[in-house]
């Protein structure tokens, strides 16, 4: 008789290594020096997180409407400021009343950029030019006004979330085309396109953006004639995007330089015109492999608007900043700047976000 | 032929660009445009901040409004041009405000190379310290080697060094940007003393955890006349924002405020009140203004009481005292020369 080996099932694995215990004993007690760390890191957590949700949600004064509805309880934040100043966060000095342009122009761009999400939808490099192209001067007809009866709203009124976005908007918008321009010159064989390209961009990438909106706003009027206005908020914005595009050119020019050889002698054996070239095959496959950097430099530029308070212009930072020196908030300047770092991070996490998405969606397996 | 058409009428443009534009007086340009552009801080409680409705307020934003009051009778006809420490006189010099009332401490050097003017005085302030109470310091010259928090980037940091200097004392400079910042510092312990301009000392007082753990020592180390700035070598313009100012001084002291001036108008038998409110004497002629051109900045602005009190003194929360900011009368240094 022959008998059959049966082996017995097997055990299941001991409780230290499965489960939430092994789990615990793999990743965060693996070895005295890792089981120190965990500790450390515990003890760290507990003393830092608890008390700072007690000052923010526990304790938190939320109701009220100034600053002794706050002065009675110290220890938590006083959120009542930023209830009382939000409107002027977001909209600056723009008068009230017309408060709905601006939400319209926001809500114009929005509805106009959703359909290019859509796979399907057909006339997205229509829709696309006519944001870039159309939209800024709905939306500057719809801030400044002077049109079909809409009352003047001078740029110095404009302030807060709005002037930021609508610097980094404009810096981002402007900045790519230019730096994209200034990266072909670069690398381009003309002896004058080439030497203009490097001048430009090596001043502007060798000088701080302090310096040149210092220039725009202190430096330019000594030069223009007595009494000839240049606004104050183009001036930067002229600065800001002259900046950004020298820095736009690089990473830019760093995409041209990663695509083999080979795409370039292909493209011309084609017989494709430069243009042609560059526009069909070799910056689609460079702007795709750059997009981090492209993304970087776009989220340092919205960080980098905030220097423009040193100018006088009040973006989201310098608004919340004029709210905690009114005597009447005195002191909770670290409500404003948690506010003010919570919104700057909501934004540029956003866009870093869709980066991530962008290049997955654009994923075609030539880089890795 | 062509070319040189168009080379000559660009330059042609570019001349008359250069000359045209800025001929005639600032009082006619200002009436023309229909406000005063003026230059204010960026933000300094009591001086100048907006309030929740994003209207400007402060005593330095009183003094434009007085001349709005003055030229057009309506003290609302004034645009605000926030400006940082280094930029406002540069905004000045182009033309880009009419007027800087932005808390500018009068010396000889910017009256004299700038091509400016200051028009008076709005706010005698000087340089002060902030003790903690727990130190145990009852002046200034008891604070040998000691450190102290600074606002940079004014001249709070040179009068330091010069009166540490003087009296053959040490000291440990930690400079800030920002008054918030200064304030923070100065609660958490990093500096033993915190000096700035008394004005602002009370501002960061109010800014600390527990306010009355601290105190302002009595010492004062340097002058520091704040007032209204225009440009130099227009006369009319000048004397109108000097006069607007001394309105609202000698409505104080002839007791004219916002709230009795229409009555005082009607009834009053005093020369002096007459004579301030236009009834007889120069009237407006001197400046080229309406005849009741100051009645109109104590009806919408207040008198320098009224202006002082609402925005630093004892009706705000800064709550200082009038000090050498009270009338000559009174034991202080505001003065202004009678209308008459």
């Amino acid at each position: 008789m022959s008998s059959v080996h049966t082996p017995l099932p097997d055990l299941p694995p001991p409780i230290t290594n499965v489960g939430v215990i092994g789990w615990l004993r793999q990743n965060l007690f693996s070895s005295w020096l890792n089981s120190f760390w965990t500790l450390l890191a515990i003890c760290l957590i507990y003393l830092t997180i608890p008390p700072l949700i007690n000052w923010a949600v526990i304790d938190a004064n939320w109701l009220g409407d100034s600053r002794a509805s706050c002065d009675a309880n110290q220890s938590g934040a006083c959120w009542v400021f930023i209830l009382a100043r939000f409107d002027q966060f977001m909209y600056g000095f723009y008068p009230e009343s017309e408060y709905w342009r601006v939400n319209l122009a926001g809500i114009l761009l929005l509805s106009m950029m959703a359909p290019l999400f859509l796979e399907r939808f057909h006339y997205k490099a229509w829709l696309a030019a006519a944001i870039l192209f159309v939209y800024p001067m709905v939306a500057y007809y719809l801030f400044a006004g002077g049109l079909f009866g809409l009352m003047d709203v001078e740029t110095s009124r404009w302030g807060g979330l709005m002037l930021t976005l609508i610097l980094s908007g404009v810096g981002i918008v402007a900045s790519l085309p230019i730096g994209i321009v200034l990266a072909l010159g670069r690398r381009s064989k003309m002896p004058i396109v080439k030497s203009v390209s490097i001048v430009f961009i090596e001043l502007w990438r060798g000088v701080p953006l302090i310096t040149v909106l210092f220039m725009a706003s202190v430096m330019l009027p000594l030069f223009l004639p007595e009494g000839t206005h240049f606004d104050k908020l183009l001036r930067a914005m002229i600065g800001i995007v002259l900046f950004q595009s020298a820095y736009m050119a690089e990473v830019v020019r760093s995409g041209l330089q990663a695509i083999p050889r080979g795409q370039y002698e292909a493209a011309q054996a084609l017989g494709l015109s430069y243009w042609k070239s560059m526009g069909l095959i070799i910056l689609p496959q460079a702007l795709k492999l750059v997009i981090p950097g492209i993304v970087n430099t776009f989220i340092a530029l919205f960080k980098d608007t905030t220097l423009v308070l040193i100018i006088g212009l009040f973006d989201l930072l310098a608004m919340i900043q004029a709210g905690f020196v009114d005597a009447k908030w005195l002191g909770f300047a670290i409500e404003g700047y948690v506010v003010a770092a919570l919104i700057y991070w909501i934004f540029c996490f956003s866009m870093s976000r869709y980066s991530q998405s962008l290049e997955k969606k654009l994923r075609t397996g030539h880089a890795g | 032929m062509k070319k040189i058409h168009v080379i000559a009428s660009a330059m042609a443009v570019c001349t008359l660009l250069s000359s045209a534009v800025f001929a005639g007086s600032t009082l006619n340009s200002v009436k023309k445009k229909g406000f005063v552009q003026c230059g204010v801080n960026t933000g300094v409680p009591g001086f100048a901040t907006t309030d929740d409705k994003g209207n400007w307020k402060g005593i330095d934003v009183d003094v434009c409004r007085s001349v709005a009051a003055a030229v057009f009778g309506d003290a609302s006809k004034v645009k605000y041009t926030p400006l940082t420490a280094k930029e406002r006189f540069t905004a000045l010099q182009s033309g880009e405000i009419d007027m800087l009332s932005r808390n500018t401490t009068w010396t000889l050097t910017r009256d004299s190379s700038l091509g400016l003017n200051f028009a008076g005085v709005n706010y005698y302030d000087g340089q002060g310290f902030l003790v903690k109470k727990s130190l145990g310091v009852k002046s200034a010259m008891e604070m040998d080697g000691a450190s102290f928090c600074i606002q940079a980037g004014t001249t709070t940091e040179l009068n330091l060094a010069d009166y540490f200097r003087a009296n053959k004392m040490s000291y440990t400079p930690i400079t800030f940007d920002k008054s918030a910042e200064t304030a923070q510092a100065f609660d958490a312990g990093r500096c033993d003393a915190l000096t700035s301009d008394q004005s602002q000392l009370y501002a960061l007082r109010i800014q600390l955890k527990d306010p009355d753990s601290a105190m302002v020592l009595p010492e004062v180390i340097s002058k520091e006349p704040l007032g209204p700035v225009v440009r130099q070598g227009d006369d009319d313009w000048f004397n109108i924002v000097r006069w607007s100012l001394f309105a609202m001084l000698n409505a104080e002291e002839y007791g004219v405020n916002s709230e009795n001036v229409d009555q005082l108008a009607a009834t009053s038998k005093d020369p002096n009140v007459r004579r301030l409110l236009g009834l007889e004497g120069i009237k407006g002629k001197g400046l080229g203004l309406r005849d009741n051109w100051a009645a109109i900045i104590i009806k919408q602005v207040g008198n320098y009481s009224e202006s002082f009190e609402r925005n630093v003194g004892l009706d705000s929360p800064l709550k200082i005292s009038r000090g050498l900011n009270a009338l000559w009368s009174q034991g202080g240094l505001q003065y202004a020369p009678p209308i008459r």
